[in-house]
């Protein structure tokens, strides 16, 4: 009963893992033609990228520890919205550039001293996943924190977009460090984690001439299946194909 | 007798000497290469939409992160080739605007919509394949840079249409609904794949002054005849065909022979009445317009900062 | 009169057709982000080789934008970037007078010296 329920949980959080990084890399992969200078629409595609090969690699384990014939595309493509495990604010949808951003910046603020601490969990795949993928965050935000800045102290366009992307996207961030009981799974010191993501937060804002806003009420549910209207959408638009054709190998 | 700029250069050419940005060269040759290297940058970046349409409706992961992949490689050889433009003394904003005011030209096939998941098969396959046909001899054109942007263009550009080719062979032998949308694909992107070589040789007459100055080294309808040559025997291993009755092997010239091209709509298309025209440049001059704050942003914090290290130095 | 050479290319249908593109090529443009030259060392050991260019907006995104767009498949592990208009060039008119004076100095080759075979590790 002990291993089960052990099992359950650390299925549960590998593909809380692997469905954030899934919803991450598709929103921005729908910037992939649109970006606002070819050199920002390859790098974004870059993130995008990284952000899916996390996702298989969670995905991967997640279905070998499932057993029962599921894969990485029978988790990412057969679940329905209220089995996704994702936070909120990756499931929003991009906005302009300076709601893009400012996203990757929080969701790969958390990402970076989350996996800073899994690198180190007592199951080693994960820890060797978290390893790898800590690499590809490090980047992320540095890229993010530098467009935040670039946003915040550019011309005033920018930083009313800045602003109002900080409102809009504030009350999701709080989801990011509160944990849900399969989260222990993770041995993560999620209060160092809150800490960490506040002061990072903190000092960016600073230097893009933002300050930080009130902790205010923050949005929750999507850790445990509840989701915006959003994610449905993605959902349709992605498992189209397999839904459509069922049993098809692609 | 003393040789004339024009002899010296046209002397580089024939020894095979490639010809560098500050070289002296006709300006007839400069304005053609600005054309010709700035059209193709263009196809590259309107290229990136008929398969953006389908990076998030992907069939698995491993097929998205492949098909991502290969669009954001279309916005890298985009970039290669605005550059080497820009080394004859136009800005690629400038090249922009002759695209998104429409009087700049790029590939026709981009105006044919993608209706299927085997649409990206099909794309790989024939587009790509029809690309790396006039792309591949172009690595030995005259001018350095472009040589050099499209040997880095070829060796990038070989897994986009072995991806395309697998696409259509794990469909060719899935269910029948699979075959179908295959074929289907083929129907609708052979004869577009087969015009991008464009318009027969014989209606191309300057093609001789391009072939002298070694920008361009095969003539279209060689590339074409090649080309078909190639696909009527791969689709044999795929078990579909290709959507021409006339298509068969010709013991005496040793090649496919094939059946006439639409001309009329292969001009249409190119005069802006395609199916996607509008739609594909709608979508370049939104996300260009939506980016000028974005750009202007950046420009002005770099100013801020750099004004800032100097008062820090000073 | 403008008169350009009709070739047909991929992704090129000339001018013969509805209109050409107008090749004026007035240069710099005033809004655009600066140009970068990107220099990029393949591996340990090697000089950093040029390998193109990109538009960035100052040399941290430079450098940036070189890792995202030339460094894709591994090519490199260091990057030097500097932006275009601080590179100084010979000129190609003068190449007969810089260059073709090395050419009668076969003595600072290796093998301009004619030496027996018994002679090793030399």
């Amino acid at each position: 009963m002990q291993a089960s329920t052990n099992l359950i949980s650390t299925t549960d959080f590998l593909l809380h893992l692997a469905d954030n990084a899934l919803i991450m890399g598709h929103r921005n992969s729908e910037w992939c033609g649109h970006g606002p200078v070819l050199e920002q629409d390859i790098a974004i595609s870059n993130i995008a990228l990284d952000c899916i090969g996390q996702a298989r690699n969670f995905y991967q384990y997640a279905a070998r520890l499932m057993g029962e014939g599921h894969t990485e595309d029978s988790l990412a493509y057969l679940r329905d919205e209220r089995a996704f495990r994702n936070c909120l604010i990756c499931e929003l949808p991009n906005g302009d550039w300076a709601q893009t951003v400012l996203r990757l910046y929080f969701f790969s603020t958390y990402q970076y001293f989350l996996f800073q601490q899994l690198q180190h969990n007592s199951d080693a795949e994960l820890a060797g996943i978290a390893a790898k993928s800590l690499k590809e965050v490090t980047y992320h935000l540095r890229w993010s924190s530098e467009w935040v800045i670039r946003l915040g102290d550019g011309t005033e366009e920018s930083r009313q977009r800045i602003l109002q992307a900080l409102d809009a996207l504030w009350p999701y961030t709080g989801e990011l460090y509160t944990p849900v009981a399969y989260e222990s799974v993770g041995e993560a010191d999620m209060a160092s984690i809150q800490t960490a993501w506040l002061d990072h937060v903190k000092a960016v804002l600073e230097e893009a001439t933002l300050s930080m806003p009130d902790m205010g009420w923050m949005q929750q549910g999507g850790k445990t299946g509840i989701h915006t209207e959003h994610l449905g959408y993605i959902l349709a638009e992605m498992q189209f194909l397999q839904r459509a054709y069922p049993g098809a190998e692609w | 007798m003393e040789k004339t700029a024009e002899e010296i250069f046209q002397d580089k050419i024939d020894r095979e000497i490639r010809i560098e940005p500050r070289d002296w060269m006709p300006e007839k040759y400069r304005q053609t290469l600005i054309r010709q290297i700035s059209q193709h940058a263009h196809s590259e970046i309107i290229g990136m939409l008929p398969e953006g349409n389908w990076i998030t409706r992907a069939p698995n992961l491993r097929r998205k992160a492949i098909l991502l992949a290969k669009v954001q490689d279309e916005a890298g050889h985009g970039l290669y080739l605005y550059s080497a433009a820009e080394t004859l003394g136009i800005s690629r904003d400038e090249m922009y605007e002759q695209l998104h005011s429409g009087r700049a030209k790029y590939s026709s096939i981009f105006n044919y919509p993608t209706l299927s998941w085997a649409d990206m098969g099909a794309i790989g396959w024939l587009v790509d394949g029809a690309a790396i046909m006039n792309q591949v001899p172009l690595c030995r054109t005259s001018y350095g840079p472009y040589a050099r942007a499209m040997v880095r263009v070829c060796k990038e550009e070989s897994f986009h249409q072995r991806q395309g080719f697998e696409i259509l062979l794990t469909l060719s032998k899935g269910t029948q609904a699979q075959r179908d949308m295959a074929q289907d694909a083929l129907n609708r992107w052979w004869w577009p794949s087969i015009m991008m070589f464009g318009p027969k040789d014989d209606e191309s007459p300057n093609t001789v002054q391009s072939m002298r100055w070694k920008i361009k080294r095969f003539t279209n309808d060689e590339l074409r005849q090649k080309f078909v040559d190639i696909c009527a025997e791969q689709v044999k291993i795929l078990g579909l065909t290709l959507p021409d009755p006339d298509l068969k092997w010709n013991e005496a010239t040793g090649h496919y022979d094939f059946g006439v091209i639409n001309w009329d709509e292969f001009w249409q298309v190119v005069s802006g009445n395609g199916p996607c025209n509008k739609q594909r440049l709608d979508a370049r001059r939104k996300a260009w317009n939506e980016g000028a704050w974005v750009r202007e942003a950046a420009t002005a914090y770099a100013a801020k900062r750099a004004a800032r290290q100097a008062e820090k130095r000073a | 009169m403008k008169q350009y050479i009709n070739k047909y290319y991929y992704g090129d249908y000339g001018e013969a057709k509805n209109g050409a593109a107008d090749i004026t090529a007035n240069g710099h443009h005033k809004h655009e982000w600066p140009l970068w030259e990107v220099f990029i060392r393949s591996k340990q050991g090697l000089d950093h080789k040029h390998v193109g260019s990109l538009h960035a907006a100052d040399a941290q995104m430079a450098i940036e934008n070189a890792r995202d767009v030339y460094t894709r498949r591994m090519e490199g592990i260091s990057i030097w970037v500097v932006e275009s208009k601080y590179i100084h060039a010979t000129n190609p008119d003068e190449a007969a007078s810089l260059y073709d004076p090395a050419n009668d100095k076969a003595y600072r080759h290796p093998t301009f010296y004619d030496l027996p075979d018994s002679l090793t590790h030399i």
